[in-house]
């Protein structure tokens, strides 16, 4: 789960990482008492969306996508900029690098007081899954894109683990900050908000905490001039203000319904639905799919113990998407009876009077009992004996790649 | 032989008398696994029915193990306790026996939790952990076997080709696809699709490598991390036995969590490309999908003279 800059920054604020004064806004007006509240004389004029490349991207207008802006993120020098800015903003749709073409509506955004930068430097916090551990990862770097640091100028990148048991320890600190150059003042203001960064990142189960840039300021006082945070989903039952920091609006509807039933629900470009059971099995029946020539409209996992009206609710979900054309169900069963599954899909295709072809391939528990009762309904019903008939099925019934 | 599980294996279940745990041990007398009872803090002295039998429960793993000799314990408890279950169980083996196996089944740990978690069992190492979020692990025996997760048991059977999987389904897949060509397995092992678990694709080559009743190997990884590309540089260096691969999520979108909590492709890195890529380089044989690999491992088995 991603949250916004304004958001991350008042968590780095909180445990005491030096963040420079700002406030969120939500329109034109917000944003000009915000500029006349900081007294700085400059300002930065911050798109807020879950996506990076902000400031190298572009503003459209939603409706008739003409540019209106270059840049997400800008500099403001007087009040007359930070209106042209907000205003150029607010209700725009930013595209940058991480959007896709379709772009995100910017609903938010962070007026920030500027600051005298002598040098930017990278820092991320994170879980390496080679390590099983924290990884903290800084470079010189600051402000560019790391991965392209790490494929051109791997030596810049420095990084250090850590033993969970013992926690961050001074030395580790001490040489991070000396392979990043740093001595003296600068040295000891890294070293505590390094400190603070990992308290935050353990205490509020992130998965992440990305600051690009991570800067000294000209009086050698380390701050953080970015946040991009993510938590780790698994641990929400322990962190109820998550339910607030959320902003659904940078997340799929469907998909956000589809977790709510306890399904698991991305949304793809393709037009063939995909109904399965397990991640990696329905990973690999989109794979299938375009192996055949098709493309997959979603993944969707209902689970290892969905029931009769959790399949129903699955197809609800798929058939939302005007692009379907037709739906692949593949279902191995093993706690999940294969007789339960074929009367969910007969229950749901009646509901939901479903048109489009349904190609239905079912193996494992109950396997005999589950075709059957497929068989003996009236409806359009194609069973399929493996994955790959059931994939060449559905891509010659609805046409190939129409 | 088969690998860390024997079919006539004693295990414990921790959460047995959770509605999880309860089916599921159930499912497992019903295979034939030797469960020997159940661990679930305070109620300890109750006992538990499954199959018409009854089976004891106790207030603590070193308890438990300490009475009944366990080699194994599976946990089906829920996710904010899982870390500590997993704990619990390494300390008990670690001290009344110096081995044992844990395996387990929870999905939804929080990965700081299995940070730690798996610090405390590298510390103990007579003990394994197979998982979280995984089907657990399963040694097929002539009559019944050691089935220890959550698998459906009636599609194994006793054989000679070693299963080690991400997935769940995707493994009964693999299962599946041996049948289909009159082979059985040795031993399955989910490994799980957490980014923080235990056992990894390595342990469970090098284990099936030095297992006399295995002749092959069908290993199926996932997008996400860079297991499957070590686990391939691994066994082109010391894995003699042939090995059949499938990658899911070829057609994953970046950034996108595709259910397992590792399947996540960042930064170009992780893709099912680059994995089967590393596994061609490998010499490992690969299916293009899960209804190949029954072919493409007969064929494997044929190049290698055991056909």
């Amino acid at each position: 789960m991603n949250i916004h800059e304004y958001q991350g920054k008042a968590m780095l604020r909180e445990f005491g990482v030096p963040v420079l004064e700002g406030e969120h806004c939500t329109s034109v007006e917000q944003a000009l008492a915000a500029y006349d509240n900081l007294n700085s004389k400059v300002v930065a004029v911050k798109s807020q969306i879950h996506a990076g490349g902000r400031g190298k991207g572009t503003l459209y207008h939603p409706q008739t996508r003409e540019e209106v802006m270059q840049g997400g993120v800008k500099i403001a020098f007087s009040r007359d900029e930070v209106e042209t800015y907000s205003t150029n903003i607010l209700g725009n749709v930013l595209v940058t690098i991480q959007t896709g073409d379709e772009g995100k509506v910017v609903k938010n955004l962070y007026v920030e007081s500027g600051c005298d930068i002598a040098h930017e430097y990278y820092l991320a916090l994170l879980v390496d899954r080679d390590n099983k551990s924290v990884l903290i990862m800084a470079s010189t770097e600051g402000g560019m894109d790391i991965e392209h640091v790490a494929e051109h100028t791997p030596e810049k990148i420095h990084k250090v683990i850590i033993d969970v048991n013992a926690g961050l320890l001074g030395f580790q600190k001490r040489d991070l900050g000396l392979a990043l150059g740093l001595s003296g003042m600068s040295l000891r203001s890294f070293g505590k908000s390094l400190s603070a960064m990992y308290e935050m990142f353990v205490s509020q189960d992130c998965a992440m905490v990305e600051i690009n840039p991570l800067v000294k300021s000209k009086n050698d006082e380390i701050i953080a001039l970015d946040a991009k945070i993510s938590f780790d989903e698994n641990a929400e039952f322990r962190h109820k203000n998550w339910a607030q920091l959320r902003d659904l609006s940078e997340e799929e509807d469907v998909e956000i319904r589809a977790k709510e039933t306890g399904l698991s629900y991305v949304k793809l470009d393709g037009n063939i639905g995909c109904l399965v059971n397990g991640a990696g099995l329905a990973m690999a029946t989109m794979d299938v799919i375009k192996l055949y020539g098709g493309e997959p409209a979603n993944f969707l996992d209902v689970g290892g113990g969905a029931d009769e009206e959790q399949v129903k609710t699955a197809f609800s979900m798929i058939m939302e998407d005007p692009n379907v054309k037709g739906i692949l169900v593949n279902i191995f069963g093993g706690i999940m009876r294969c007789d339960i599954i074929a009367r969910g899909v007969i229950a749901a295709t009646e509901a939901l009077s479903l048109e489009v072809p349904l190609v239905v391939r079912l193996a494992g528990t109950n396997v005999e009992q589950g075709k059957k009762i497929l068989a003996a309904s009236d409806l359009n019903i194609h069973p399929a004996n493996d994955l790959a008939e059931g994939a060449q099925k559905i891509v010659s019934l609805i046409g190939g790649d129409e | 032989m088969a690998i860390w599980i024997e079919e006539d294996a004693k295990v414990l279940v921790q959460g047995i008398t959770g509605k999880q745990g309860q089916f599921h041990a159930g499912k497992m007398v019903e295979y034939g696994t030797n469960i020997v009872g159940g661990c679930t803090p305070g109620k300890g002295g109750q006992t538990v029915e499954l199959e018409g039998k009854e089976f004891p429960v106790w207030d603590s793993m070193t308890e438990a193990i300490t009475v009944t000799e366990a080699d194994a314990t599976v946990i089906y408890v829920p996710p904010p306790f899982a870390a500590e279950a997993i704990m619990e169980a390494a300390e008990a083996f670690d001290s009344v026996k110096g081995e044992g196996v844990v395996i387990c089944i929870t999905e939804g740990i929080p990965t700081l939790d299995m940070v730690k978690a798996v610090a405390y069992v590298n510390n103990r190492p007579g003990v394994r952990l197979i998982g979280p979020n995984c089907p657990g692990i399963i040694t097929p025996g002539e009559t019944g076997g050691a089935k220890i997760g959550i698998m459906p048991g009636h599609i194994h059977a006793k054989g000679r080709i070693g299963i080690v999987s991400k997935s769940g389904t995707l493994t009964y897949e693999a299962v599946a696809q041996t049948m289909s060509i009159d082979e059985g397995q040795s031993t399955c092992i989910g490994i799980g699709g957490d980014p923080v678990n235990g056992t990894g694709f390595i342990e469970c080559l090098a284990a099936f490598e030095n297992d006399p009743q295995t002749a092959a190997i069908v290993m199926i990884g996932e997008i996400g991390g860079n297991a499957e590309q070590e686990a391939a540089a691994f066994a082109a260096e010391n894995v003699s036995k042939p090995i059949v691969g499938f990658v899911a999520g070829a057609t994953a979108p970046p950034g996108k969590r595709m259910g397992h909590a590792g399947a996540i492709i960042s930064g170009g890195k992780g893709t099912a490309e680059e994995k089967f890529e590393a596994f061609k380089r490998a010499g490992i044989a690969c299916a293009n999908d899960p209804s190949e690999i029954g072919s493409v491992l007969l064929q494997a088995l044929k190049d290698a003279g055991l056909r």
